[in-house]
């Protein structure tokens, strides 16, 4: 089996990867528990998303929607599992899931590989991931809030700054082809 | 089956996985006022089923008891009326009784008022057998003491006399049969006259002269003359004046209604009688001396020769 397969869109030229055994899984239950013990002791690491991160980067890779939103779906729920009981489960679930769909089909049609369109694309994740729960929260929890604060871009930066780096660390856990 | 494209299939995906989250979402969250949010859901998605469904049953169900479901109804129908008819029926029962228990009570208190008067309550059995004659059958008879030439009177007034006494029935002559006649005078004037009938409802007051002062509406009673009635029964009140040749033509409605006589009373005596009286009566005027009142006022007066 081969480690890459190309997919041919006309003139486009995509690769798609494959990952180790249990790479994926262990990357994402390493994002979870970094998620939850680190902000114990960096309050100031709350602003991370790590398992938004980890959902953003295997879409982006894997680059088939259908994986790639049952990934979210998982990572989502997972999240809302580890979190306090003032959060549902499926809130975060939803919104990684559409996370997870949109990073699968933009990095079927785009080439994801330079740190930049990683940057901007993890920023718009950022955006588009705190929109859906903001929706979710406002229509099903009848909890309004604001849709687009300060806070909320500086995260989105930061997180995308973070991605940058995150990613390449997990890009060695492709298999060679 | 028809296959769906890739990009088709992960959107059908995407909302399936998202629809059963926000169910999951829906059966955690907890509405205060209404409880969990999948169950608000779900009445709401539901009841409208339910409601339209309730609506269509209660519809089908009215349209079948209405227009299908007759045979119950039509039997049903058929016991009711008879239901009715027996109600009906009853409550004429009922009716007859209530007006038996007032003419029973009317009878006692009348009994009460004339102790002194020897009497028996008979019942009316049947009337004559031909349109002629104006008589009744009483269902007591010799046994009970009943003679011809008895009196027969109601509370009301003067009904008529036991022409034939059997075994265990009597004959009673009406005062309106045309051979029938009663020894009266009227309250006012106290002018004595035969009363009698003519077979017809009313009764007629003979030799009363011309010269008299007779008014209607006035009362007639028993004069106690014809030594058959006590004195001072209700015998009638004048319907009709007219003058005549050589006497006044008065038309005396019977106070007894004697076309609808249930009830009545038999006086056990020959002799004369006085009647127990409320208010003291005044004396009556005297008949002039060998006048029709004194023929009249004879014991064989009440029936015509």
């Amino acid at each position: 089996m081969n480690d890459a397969y190309d997919i041919r869109s006309s003139e486009l030229h995509i690769e798609v990867h494959k990952f180790r055994a249990g790479a994926i899984v262990l990357a994402t239950a390493f994002a979870l528990v970094l998620q939850a013990f680190v902000p114990v002791y960096f309050p100031k690491a709350g602003i991370l998303d790590l398992p938004l991160l980890i959902t953003i980067y295997f879409g982006l890779s894997r680059r088939n929607p259908s994986t790639g939103l049952l990934l979210g779906m998982t990572i989502g729920i997972l999240q809302d599992s580890l979190s306090g009981p003032t959060v549902p489960l499926g809130l975060y679930g939803i919104a990684k899931t559409v996370i997870g769909y949109l990073a699968s089909s933009i990095g079927a049609r785009l080439d994801t590989e330079h740190p930049a369109a990683r940057f901007a694309l993890t920023a718009a994740f950022f955006v588009v991931h705190q929109g859906v729960v903001a929706l979710t929260q406002r229509l099903l929890l009848s909890q309004p809030g604001p849709w687009f604060t300060m806070h909320l871009a500086t995260s989105a930066l930061v997180n995308a700054l973070v991605a940058v780096f995150l990613f390449m660390l997990l890009d060695r856990l492709r298999k060679v082809s | 089956m028809v296959a769906l494209p890739n990009r088709h299939r992960s959107l059908f995906l995407l909302g399936g996985v998202v629809l059963l989250q926000v169910l999951l979402l829906a059966v955690q969250i907890k509405r205060d006022s209404q409880g969990r949010l999948i169950r608000v859901w779900t009445v709401g998605a539901v009841s409208p089923f339910e409601r339209a469904g309730a609506h269509g049953i209660s519809h089908i169900r009215d349209t079948w008891n209405h227009y299908f479901a007759l045979q119950n109804t039509s039997r049903e129908n058929e016991e009711l009326k008879r239901e009715n008819d027996g109600l009906k029926l009853q409550i004429t029962q009922l009716q007859g009784k209530a007006a038996e228990a007032d003419r029973l009570a009317a009878l006692l208190k009348f009994r009460q008022t004339s102790m002194d008067v020897p009497m028996v309550s008979a019942r009316v059995i049947s009337g004559s057998a031909d349109s002629v004659s104006q008589t009744v059958y009483l269902d007591r008879g010799e046994r009970d003491g009943i003679r011809r030439n008895m009196g027969v009177i109601t509370p009301d007034g003067v009904v008529g006399k036991v022409i034939d006494s059997y075994r265990d029935t009597s004959q009673v002559l009406l005062l309106t049969d045309k051979d029938s006649g009663v020894g009266a005078m009227l309250v006012d004037s106290r002018i004595q006259s035969p009363v009698g009938g003519t077979g017809e409802p009313l009764l007629i007051m003979k030799y009363i002269p011309n010269d008299d002062t007779v008014n209607s509406g006035e009362r007639v009673v028993t004069s106690g003359m014809d030594r058959i009635f006590p004195r001072d029964l209700p015998v009638g009140t004048i319907a009709e004046i007219k003058p005549g040749n050589p006497f006044k033509q008065i038309r005396v409605r019977p106070a007894a209604n004697l076309q609808r006589l249930e009830e009545v009373f038999v006086l056990l005596t020959m002799k004369p009688l006085q009647m127990k009286q409320n208010s003291a009566a005044p004396a009556p005027a005297t008949p002039p001396a060998g006048g029709p009142s004194a023929a009249a006022n004879s014991p064989a007066s009440p029936e015509k020769p």
